[in-house]
């Protein structure tokens, strides 16, 4: 019984990791089609912030949740006025862009922190299940995924701002009509992105060492879980975030986690066989 | 013969490289002494190979301004193989080939180690392995002077049982070195009458360890011994302490400290882990104070020292010192001086060559780590490498080129 609680704590773990370093992607891919091969250089930055913040003194949870996002989002603001906006609609040289951004992005960081492993402690101790022990950053980390995943479908149903969003996702000549600047929409958009990027490498440094080449890890799950989710942005991430968690922890518990990889790897090559258009091509067609 | 830009150039630098050849040559003999390096300078590795490459341009400076060697001074030539196993192959056969070495001191995990070694012996260019490893290589060309599993981790082992009961998790990297460790740490482990519950394997870049820390709760072990490797598994020490568990299972590793992981983690998670290996930087000795003084000399401070830094600077002194005994730099003459039994006095105590197994006795400390330190809780001196000599004897089959496992 207490096992099975543990399972159900690290497969809601799992999918929390997913949507929280997929949120970011799913609005700069989901929503403005753009290929940013330099998103997992963006967590990977978020999670620098974190940790050189929290040496300097400063409250890590402050460091995380608020200094990560805007640190990372003003870097994502600046990329998108000097380097994204002249490619908008030419997916393969805003994936060469992005590459290149990627590499630089390494690079500079190696430059500054040097190529070696950081890391800040986890703030929160661990808790006892039965005879168990577990990990109590987890459940924050699941905390601030719910949280996030619930304020940004609100921000985008329900808030002007997030009409305004969506309408310039899908009809950009209309919504110029209508006395909005896409441009500005596409700025913004994409600074949230980064922002949000900036938030899951904070949220997640304190549970990995941190390199410059990180990013590499997060990136390839963060792209199979937005593309497999298809359209919808909050829609689509959960489902494949709950899918790929669930396949990966259930496989990991069974045999080890370098099976329960390959069993979510496999599963997002047979879903995007089935459904190319992603899960929510499929089902939940109508939502966010 | 209309002699465009393209042929005139052709034929000048073929000219140059025939007329140039052999005065490089004859220079060969009496010009600097070339010692080649290959190590992990940056990705994941790093942590292991940047204070190596330190100790490397060290130790060749020490010697060179000590006199040199046998009257010649001493080149190093370094390589960075970015904690990538093609890029040691490359750079092993540059070494041979181009550079023309007479010796490397080459190679950090066991995976890169066996991706040059047969290079090196196939071009009769002498070989230093200085890494703890997992034991077993029986090959001339090749001298290992770290600590193998019968020096360090039989001690872990012994002294875990009798303090905290017999039953073992194993977690280890999966490449040579973690898999041929778990093997020895079942066999010491057997040979005391306990059980292994299991062994969990995971590639240099899993960094996500709940799955594992619950089946270790699951298994109930009375304690875990860890050979992880790299940057990425140190998240396992930092989810292990995450989940409160250091307070509640005692955990052992065989290679702990040698990445300075210690200092990578804050003193509340490292606290209590059990390791053995040839060095400490507290070790109070006049040896270990002198080197650590003039390494805080030249870099600023010596808070990056770690085993493998030492041992690969005990190795290339080893070696300088058996040029000094050959009197020459040729393979054999050096081999013949090694197999003396020769010995030095290093930062971590007496190195002394073993000369059937082309191993080294060394002193083991037993240490525990506090507050970022390795407090040393008992040191046994001149442990031999008796795994590999269960298997190897280079006296009597001097063509020996196999690396022999425990088999269990």
């Amino acid at each position: 019984m207490d096992f099975a609680a543990i399972v159900v704590l690290e497969i809601l773990y799992m999918i929390a990791f997913l949507a929280l370093i997929s949120a970011g992607l799913a609005i700069v891919f989901g929503m403005m089609r753009i290929i940013n091969l330099a998103h997992g250089e963006f967590v990977m930055l978020g999670g620098y912030a974190t940790i050189a913040s929290a040496k300097a003194g400063i409250n890590i949870y402050f460091a995380m949740l608020v200094i990560s996002p805007i640190v990372v989002g003003v870097i994502g603001l600046v990329v998108e006025r000097l380097i994204v906006r002249f490619l908008y609609g030419r997916m393969i040289d805003i994936m060469l862009a992005t590459w290149g951004l990627s590499l630089l992005l390494i690079g500079l960081v190696t430059l500054v922190f040097g190529n070696t492993a950081v890391s800040v402690p986890a703030p929160i101790p661990g808790y006892q299940i039965g005879h168990y022990q577990m990990g109590g950053y987890n459940l924050f980390v699941i905390a601030v995924a719910a949280l996030l995943m619930c304020a940004m479908w609100l921000a985008l149903r329900y808030t002007r701002v997030g009409l305004v969003a969506r309408g310039t996702m899908q009809g950009r000549d209309v919504v110029a009509a209508l006395g909005y600047n896409p441009s500005t929409v596409y700025m913004l958009t994409f600074t949230v992105g980064a922002a949000l990027s900036g938030l899951a490498g904070g949220v997640m440094a304190p549970l990995t060492g941190l390199l410059p080449s990180v990013g590499g890890a997060y990136i390839a799950k963060a792209f199979i879980t937005v593309i497999t989710g298809g359209a919808a942005v909050i829609a689509g991430t959960l489902s494949t975030a709950a899918l790929f968690g669930t396949v990966d922890q259930v496989v990991s518990f069974a045999s080890t986690p370098v099976l329960g990889e390959i069993a979510m790897l496999v599963l997002a090559l047979v879903l995007l066989r089935l459904m190319p258009q992603g899960i929510t091509g499929q089902f939940f067609r109508n939502s966010t | 013969m209309a002699l465009s830009r393209r042929t005139l150039l052709h034929t000048a630098s073929a000219t140059a490289l025939a007329v140039g050849l052999p005065l490089w040559r004859a220079d060969a003999a009496s010009g600097p002494i070339k010692v080649g390096c290959i190590e992990d300078n940056s990705g994941v590795l790093d942590i292991y190979g940047k204070p190596i490459v330190m100790a490397n341009a060290m130790a060749i400076d020490e010697i060179n301004a000590a006199g040199g060697l046998i009257g010649r001074k001493l080149e190093l030539k370094q390589y960075d193989s970015q904690s990538d196993i093609a890029l040691y192959t490359k750079y092993a056969q540059q070494l041979v080939r181009e550079d023309k070495v007479d010796v490397a001191h080459a190679g950090i995990t066991s995976a890169s180690r066996e991706a040059i070694r047969q290079t090196f012996r196939r071009g009769n260019t002498l070989y230093f392995y200085n890494i703890l490893y997992e034991g077993g290589v029986c090959d001339r060309n090749c001298f290992c002077t770290g600590t193998t599993p019968a020096q360090a981790v039989e001690p872990i082992i012994d002294y875990a049982m009798k303090k905290w009961g017999n039953k073992v998790y194993v977690l280890a990297a999966d490449y040579n070195y973690g898999q041929i460790t778990a093997k020895w740490v079942a066999h010491y482990v057997e040979e005391r009458k306990g059980t292994i519950l299991a062994t969990g394997f995971f590639p240099l870049d899993v960094s996500d360890f709940g799955s594992t820390i619950a089946k270790i709760q699951d298994a109930a072990p009375n304690f875990v011994v860890a050979a992880l490797v790299g940057g990425a598994h140190i998240s396992f020490f930092r989810q292990w302490a995450a989940s409160g568990m250091n307070k509640k299972i005692p955990l052992t590793s065989t290679t702990f400290g040698v990445g300075n992981e210690h200092l990578a983690l804050s003193p509340a998670e490292g606290d209590g882990i059990l390791i053995a290996g040839n060095y400490s930087p507290e070790l109070d000795t006049p040896a270990n104070k002198n080197f650590l003084a003039a390494w805080a000399k030249r870099y600023g401070n010596a808070k990056i020292v770690h085993e493998l830094a030492v041992s690969q600077y005990q190795g290339i002194m080893l070696w300088a010192e058996a040029v000094r005994k050959a009197g020459s730099v040729e393979r054999e003459a050096v081999i013949k001086a090694l197999e003396t039994g020769i010995k030095i006095e290093g930062p971590a105590g007496t190195v002394a060559v073993d000369p059937k197994t082309h191993h080294c006795a060394l002193d083991i400390h037993l240490m525990v780590v506090k507050d970022q330190k390795l407090t040393i809780i008992e040191t046994a001196a001149q442990r031999p490498p008796s795994d590999t000599a269960q298997y190897c004897d280079l006296m009597k089959n001097p063509d020996d080129n196999k690396q022999y496992e425990v088999k269990i």
